[in-house]
């Protein structure tokens, strides 16, 4: 879901859902939230440089309990 | 019980990857050897109480494992397990020096989670401290259907490779066999027998819970332990009046764990079919009515409130607690990468974020990420879970042994210590006994400790 939906639904929350024209302030901080998610899908990226499938295989623990 | 004692186990899932490409990997055991050599200097066996309270020790299967200490309150307890993970963090910092000094140039990943790859699990056990005198069958016949359904608010989440999209709410149901058992490590039970109270027997039992998951969201573990202890005062006042047994329990907390939209219903003994947050819904409101009698305090309060709000949420759409709930928080995570990337759900790399979530290492940790973005409800800050790091809850036994834990590693004092006992070796034998974990102050050993 694209972070300006998640935003609005957010905002919905509290009270009940009326009509209204899009609010500046509101685009904008949408904006910058998409941003924000950008920057964190990118430090994903570099979280999952190496080699993912290798590491996946090889975690492998005993049961515990 | 107005006043209870709340103690979390995690047992810790652990890597040891080299950092040359293709290099060979530490085994787990020595990746644990190196986590331990911090803080125990010539002890045989890895297994030590902390300054704070805490027991650290080596588990079953090679797992480093963290107690917290004795809390009386949900809030204490949240700090408690995060300083858990932040002991344990920085120990594996330490040991990677460590390991560099010895020519292992590598990296340890801990995962707060409770599956491995092949679908080996381990596990994160509550224990609440009870009266006796509740009848086993009662406490558990009452209990099942509530360990079933909580998992809507308290599952950590879990990608199934098996098929495209797939994703189970808890990571433990599918591990669950049996309603009652005594077994840990092979059947399995919603319910768990082992009842060593580590207190006066007679006016206590301890619940050990094995049921749960391994939260990295602080609301989720604060939810999960305040609403149990909720049901338990409930049980132990014999209030729930409701029929709620389950049919099939153990297929019932599998059926929910399979179900995202969390609006499948199971079926009960009476014959009606309840979805798991109706379920929830039933224990709420029976909670409702009994605190029009029964004294509250702000914490069980706010945990009322959100309990409501999250049932309240869950029923609309569960994924609006993308803040609150480890399994809503990661799967849209983990949603938003696989679009944006163009992933498929069964691949390696979707296998690494549901890892990676539950990594603690702050730089390397999902969670973390999320966290430092203010993306995540917190319940406690940042200077609170420092302060747990070092120091016992002020309320409970535990205070006592933290203190004497740590004058004895700064005196370098012999000595043995357990839950319910510590014991002096010099300058002569001495052994001090506690059987109430609710009381902070032991004013004989106090004297007798503090003037060696």
């Amino acid at each position: 879901m694209p972070a300006e939906k998640q935003q609005e639904q957010r905002d919905k929350r509290p009270q009940d859902t009326e009509d209204v024209q899009p609010d500046q302030e509101v685009v904008e901080q949408g904006d910058e939230i998409k941003e924000d998610l950008d920057q964190l899908l990118d430090e994903i990226d570099e979280i999952l440089e190496e080699d993912s499938e290798e590491f996946v295989e090889n975690y492998i623990q005993r049961g515990g309990e | 019980m107005n006043r209870r004692i709340y103690g979390l186990e995690n047992e810790y899932g652990i890597i040891c990857t080299s950092d040359r490409r293709g290099g060979k990997a530490l085994s787990i055991q020595n990746a644990v050897m190196y986590l331990f050599r911090e803080i125990i200097s010539g002890r045989m066996y890895p297994d030590v109480f902390l300054e704070n309270g805490a027991r650290f020790y080596q588990d079953i299967g090679c797992h480093p494992e963290y107690a917290t200490p004795e809390c009386d309150n949900v809030s204490d307890l949240v700090s408690h397990d995060k300083a858990g993970e932040r002991i344990i963090d920085r120990l594996s910092v330490a040991a990677e020096r460590k390991m560099q000094a010895d020519g292992f140039l590598g990296r340890i990943s801990v995962f707060k989670n409770n599956t491995d790859t092949p679908g080996n699990t381990y596990g994160c056990h509550e224990n609440y401290l009870m009266d006796r005198r509740v009848s086993f069958r009662q406490l558990a016949s009452q209990l099942i259907p509530f360990f079933v359904t909580r998992q809507v608010f308290a599952g950590a989440g879990k990608v199934k490779s098996t098929n495209r999209g797939g994703y189970a709410i808890s990571q433990r149901a599918q591990h669950i066999r049996e309603e009652i058992s005594i077994a840990t490590t092979t059947a399995r039970g919603i319910i768990n027998t082992r009842d060593e109270p580590h207190a006066d027997r007679e006016k206590y039992r301890r619940l050990h819970v094995i049921v749960g998951d391994s939260n990295m969201s602080e609301f989720a573990t604060y939810l999960k332990i305040g609403t149990t202890a909720i049901v338990l005062r409930m049980i132990e006042d014999n209030f729930i009046k409701q029929r709620l047994a389950l049919r099939d329990s153990v297929r019932a907390i599998q059926q929910i764990s399979e179900d995202v939209t969390c609006t499948r219903k199971i079926e009960l003994e009476n014959g009606k079919r309840l979805s798991g947050v109706e379920m929830q819904w039933e224990y709420l409101e029976c909670a409702k009515q009994y605190f029009e009698q029964a004294e509250s305090d702000p914490i069980t309060d706010q945990i009322m409130a959100r309990w409501e709000y999250v049932l309240t949420c869950l029923e609309t759409d569960p994924m609006q607690l993308d803040r609150e709930l480890d399994w809503v928080i990661k799967k849209k995570l983990i949603e938003t990468y696989v679009k944006s990337r163009q992933l498929k759900w069964n691949s390696a790399k979707v296998m690494m974020l549901d890892l990676q979530y539950h990594n603690i290492r702050p730089k390397f940790g999902l969670y973390y990420k999320l966290e430092k973005e203010g993306r995540v409800e917190r319940i406690v800050s940042d200077d609170e879970i420092e302060n747990a790091m070092h120091h016992p809850p002020e309320t409970t036994r535990a205070k006592f042994r933290g203190r004497f834990v740590k004058l004895a590693n700064e005196r370098k004092i012999l000595c043995g210590v357990n839950w319910s006992y510590i014991q002096l070796y010099e300058p002569y034998q001495k052994l001090f006994l506690s059987t109430d974990p609710l009381q902070a102050e032991y004013e004989e050993a106090s004297r007798m400790i503090y003037s060696i």
